[in-house]
């Protein structure tokens, strides 16, 4: 898996979300609904994200916690995203 | 008041000794009036659905109806009812009532406009003479929630997109006005006559957040917040309400296209979202509930996880403001 993406990802939510930088305060495997992180708003925002900054189209279909819910799990969804097109 | 909860799980746990709640209800309401609140009677917005005609005969059951003043608060979108039924209830509960069309107010502060430009965001066509409603989708299939908007022509062609999130907001924002309004409407006259607001959420209401923060959420006494929407019905059929009122199914009546509230948030009917919320608060495992709905049980976990979730997501609309320290003086 791209370090580079998973970084990118990570850096939006730690910004966006927990207002620092430090890497630290979010373990790439962390579960973002589970830890309050984001509610169901923040994980819209998180799709704009990934469909306007990361060029991936999320389908309806797509948009459960397997694929959304840790940055770990982002990184994949859109790294096999980009594979099958 | 509930069955036990080993109880079968099925609509007789719902069950409730009307008039001993009518009765507690309202002495409740006099107690908080005269000890917490300070105010001489009680102000309601009477929209002509269920839950504000039981709370306005609950104030009325409390303090009497001249101590009780109805607003009718209608707008473009409001169903062509509202106002009939509005009208029907205060006459048959004696109230004082006036009808106050917050069209212009909503017109003048944006609340369309606004609306408007996010639909035409994903409906270039959409104007004058269409109609539009939003819908939720994905909680029941085990996916995250989200909205699509449902457009209808002129000519009466529905289309259908999911809405992005800047859409969804802004039109959710801009909706929101009317519950503002209205809200700020009821404050007017209680701060006129030194009335209370009473505020009509039910319990699924209520504990899912399905209100407007500072708008239908903002009362100073919510008399049914405790109870399911079952309840309410049985509790309007007790009082004797307008059949009509007794009959009809819950709508948003925010959006202009016709809307249930199942559609837009709670993703099952209200008798069956009572049972849920029901089985969920009192521990039963979602093998009960499947039973009880006659549904699998992994659709019943997927309901219990998505009460959940809508728990989560709007804790937010019920928290007051948070302070950087407590001010012990005046609380918490």
């Amino acid at each position: 898996m791209s370090d580079d993406l998973r970084q990118r990802i990570q850096r939006f939510i730690l910004e966006n979300y927990l207002f620092t930088s430090d890497p630290g305060a979010l373990a790439p495997d962390a579960s973002l609904l589970g830890r309050g992180i984001v509610d169901s708003t923040g994980m819209l925002e998180i799709i704009m994200f990934i469909e306007e900054q990361l060029g991936v189209t999320v389908a309806d279909a797509e948009m459960v916690p397997e694929n959304l819910d840790s940055v770990e799990r982002i990184a994949a969804f859109v790294e096999a995203k980009r594979g099958r097109t | 008041m509930n069955a036990s909860a080993d109880a079968r799980l099925g609509p007789a746990v719902l069950e409730l000794d009307c008039e001993r709640e009518i009765e507690r209800i309202a002495a409740r309401l006099r107690e908080l009036l005269a000890s917490e609140l300070s105010r001489r009677g009680l102000v309601v917005a009477i929209s002509g659905g269920i839950d504000s005609a039981v709370s306005a005969a609950l104030s009325v059951r409390a303090v009497g109806a001249e101590r009780v003043y109805g607003l009718l608060l209608p707008e473009h979108d409001s169903a062509g009812s509202s106002v009939r039924l509005g009208r029907l209830l205060a006459e048959r509960l004696g109230l004082r009532n006036e009808v106050f069309d917050i069209a212009p107010t909503l017109e003048a502060i944006g609340c369309y406009r606004w609306r408007d430009e996010a639909i035409r965001n994903v409906f270039p066509d959409y104007g004058t003479g269409w109609k539009n409603k939003i819908v939720i989708s994905g909680g029941l299939e085990g996916r995250l929630n989200h909205f699509q908007l449902v457009v209808q022509s002129p000519t009466g062609e529905q289309h259908r997109e999911r809405l992005g999130l800047k859409e969804y907001l802004q039109i959710v924002a801009a909706t929101s006005y009317k519950q503002r309004i209205r809200k700020t409407v009821e404050y007017f006259h209680a701060d006129r006559l030194n009335y209370a607001v009473v505020g009509t959420p039910n319990r699924l209401e209520y504990d899912q957040g399905f209100f407007v923060k500072n708008g239908d959420g903002s009362a100073d006494v919510k008399p049914i917040a405790h109870l399911y929407k079952t309840q309410v019905y049985a509790l309007a059929r007790h009082l004797g309400l307008p059949e009509e009122i007794c009959r009809a199914q819950p709508t948003t009546d925010t959006y202009s296209l016709a809307q249930g509230q199942d559609e837009f948030y709670f993703a099952l009917p209200y008798a069956q979202m009572d049972l849920a919320l029901w089985a969920h608060n009192h521990g039963r495992p979602a093998a009960d509930l499947a039973e009880a709905l006659g549904i699998s049980e992994t659709r019943a976990e997927r309901i219990y996880r998505d009460i959940e979730a809508k728990r989560r997501t709007t804790r937010y609309l019920h928290a007051k403001a948070r302070l950087i320290e407590a001010v012990t003086e005046i609380g918490p």
